[in-house]
């Protein structure tokens, strides 16, 4: 038996996902400008998310290219759209009451909930191993479960739910791809090798043997590289293996607490950076921020910058007892 | 050449700092850095599509829009506010600080509470922003407003990022490991855990200094 829950039933939540943007691109016939090439996108996304699996990765390639012109091109925009009056969102409030939160709550719950499961997998050798379950699976039958719960708490209108979506879907707009594609150009670096490039240059300049140097080397590096290429994940594999290691552990460093730090350091750099598109971006276009790209990085550079000094202090001091 | 090679990098930046198309210029950068490096362009395209197809899980998010498109055309802001509003001297430090407790306990402990998309949206930035309102006595300019957005979408990182790795199984933890041992160096899990402990705590001092300097700012507007 292959592994049902592992390979298959993830893709189900994708479709849904793939649901949510075609019913956009549907409703993006009614868009008074850019018709045709929001209509295009948004059927594409939703093609890649319901289809990925399928379709040949050369293809989806291209589909992303095609989308990337239409974007360039400003083809994707926003509708037009009602928006519900204030006055009739209150009294539903009142109606309604504090029931309102359950299906938010609800999401939380159930995807805590379901990070505990654990179930057996069972591999080609026909090996089982426990497993937790993936996360498109937590996050997606939490939420199918939270939108039942709205359904029954607040009776909505389907066609007013849809067009809500819709509004949200196109708000957040091309952002909420970005994370995924910025995961990808991360590949195409790793296959061309541009982290050794990096690696080689820093290493060429650093003088050894001065532990407070090697330190802050080693976190601005982290912090820097973390930067560029937008996870501290790949970051840290080069760094530490460029600096850490030679410029900082062998100089006398404890391995665990020079690691733990660098990583962390890593994310000082995530606070800072564009590149982090998930945790800097998309929340600017879910929360509706006037500035599309840098008001939660505006917010977190102060932040980040004592926290750097933070970790330079703190690998001195316990690094190297 | 291998210094070429970075010329994607460059092409991010640029682009990003002159407030490019994003999604064209992650595309040109990906596809440029890849033939410089002598890549096959459908290859890359491969890279790219295969790669796009297995993050999207980034993108799961897509599935809670109706539950939020339904509760906020419910009035789940208003009632929000409403009950921010009963709590004497609510502001927005304190909620933003109580969160950021609970997210980094949370995220210490591997529990899944959080998310922009789950958690900030629906939940703490309405909270947020009727504190503020509470604490101010009257409308928050656009300013204040931006700045509240900000600042709760960032606590949702700080109490992520900092804590995560108190975990000894968390994915970053075995990640050092694992690096470490490349390297040369054995060390335990716990080991990495228990030294990320004094990070997480003195995140969340700061947190706390942060949000409590914008209660002051906010407090001083209000002439």
């Amino acid at each position: 038996m292959t592994d049902f829950l592992g390979v298959y039933f993830p893709e189900f939540f994708y479709v849904l996902c793939g649901l949510v943007c075609f019913d956009t691109a549907f409703r993006a016939r009614k868009n008074e400008e850019a018709k045709i090439g929001t209509i295009i996108f948004w059927t594409l996304t939703g093609l890649i998310f319901m289809l990925g699996k399928v379709i040949p990765p050369v293809v989806t390639g291209s589909m992303l290219l095609v989308m990337g012109c239409l974007t360039l091109t400003k083809q994707v925009k926003m509708g037009k759209f009602a928006e519900a009056a204030a006055q009739s969102k209150q009294a539903a409030s009142e109606r309604i009451g504090t029931k309102i939160f359950i299906p938010a709550v609800t999401v939380g719950v159930i995807a805590l909930v379901l990070s505990f499961v654990k179930y057996d997998a069972v591999n080609a050798e026909g090996v089982a191993t426990p497993t937790a379950l993936n996360g498109a699976i937590m996050t997606g039958v939490a939420c199918v479960l939270a939108l039942i719960l709205a359904f029954v708490i607040c009776k909505p209108k389907i066609s007013e739910t849809r067009e809500d979506t819709s509004r949200l879907l196109m708000q957040v707009g091309a952002a909420c791809l970005l994370p995924q594609l910025l995961g990808a150009l991360g590949s195409v670096f790793s296959e061309a090798g541009v982290g050794e490039v990096i690696s080689n240059m820093i290493s060429s300049v650093v003088p050894k043997g001065n532990i407070v140097i090697g330190v802050i080397i080693y976190v601005f590096g982290m912090v820097i590289f973390t930067m560029i290429m937008g996870n501290a994940f790949a970051a840290f594999t080069v760094i530490t293996a460029g600096i850490g290691v030679p410029f900082v552990i062998m100089q006398g460093g404890n391995p665990a607490v020079i690691g733990a730090l660098g990583m962390t350091a890593g994310y000082c750099g995530t606070l800072m950076t564009p590149m982090a598109a998930n945790f800097n971006i998309v929340p600017c276009a879910v929360l509706e921020t006037k500035d599309p790209k840098w008001s939660v990085i505006k917010a977190q550079v102060p932040m980040a910058l004592m926290m750097i000094a933070v970790h330079i202090i703190l690998m001195l001091i316990i690094g190297f007892r | 050449m291998e210094i070429v090679k970075l010329i994607g990098v460059a092409i991010i930046v640029l682009g990003f700092a002159l407030k490019l198309d994003v999604l064209a210029v992650v595309l040109v950068a990906g596809i440029v850095t890849g033939i410089v490096s002598g890549l096959d362009f459908f290859y890359i395209l491969e890279i790219i599509g295969t790669s796009f197809v297995n993050n999207r899980l980034m993108s799961i998010f897509l599935i809670m829009f109706p539950v939020i498109a339904i509760i906020e055309r419910f009035g789940m802001k208003e009632r929000a506010a409403y009950l921010i509003g009963k709590i004497k001297d609510a502001s927005a430090g304190k909620v933003l600080s109580l969160w950021i407790v609970i997210r980094s306990l949370a995220s210490a402990m591997n529990i899944r509470i959080g998310g922009h998309v789950q958690f900030i949206r629906p939940l703490i930035l309405p909270m947020t922003a009727a504190a503020a309102e509470a604490s101010k006595g009257c409308r928050l300019t656009e300013k204040e407003d931006e700045k509240v957005k900000g600042l709760s979408a960032a606590s949702e990182n700080y109490g992520n990022f900092f804590a995560q790795n108190c975990f000894p199984a968390a994915s970053g933890v075995v990640l050092i490991q694992s690096g470490l041992a490349v390297a040369g160096y054995d060390v335990t899990l716990s080991s990495i855990a228990s030294a990320s402990i004094s990070v997480m705590i003195i995140s969340i001092i700061l947190t706390m200094v942060q949000v409590f300097l914008f209660d002051r700012q906010v407090k001083g507007g209000k002439k």
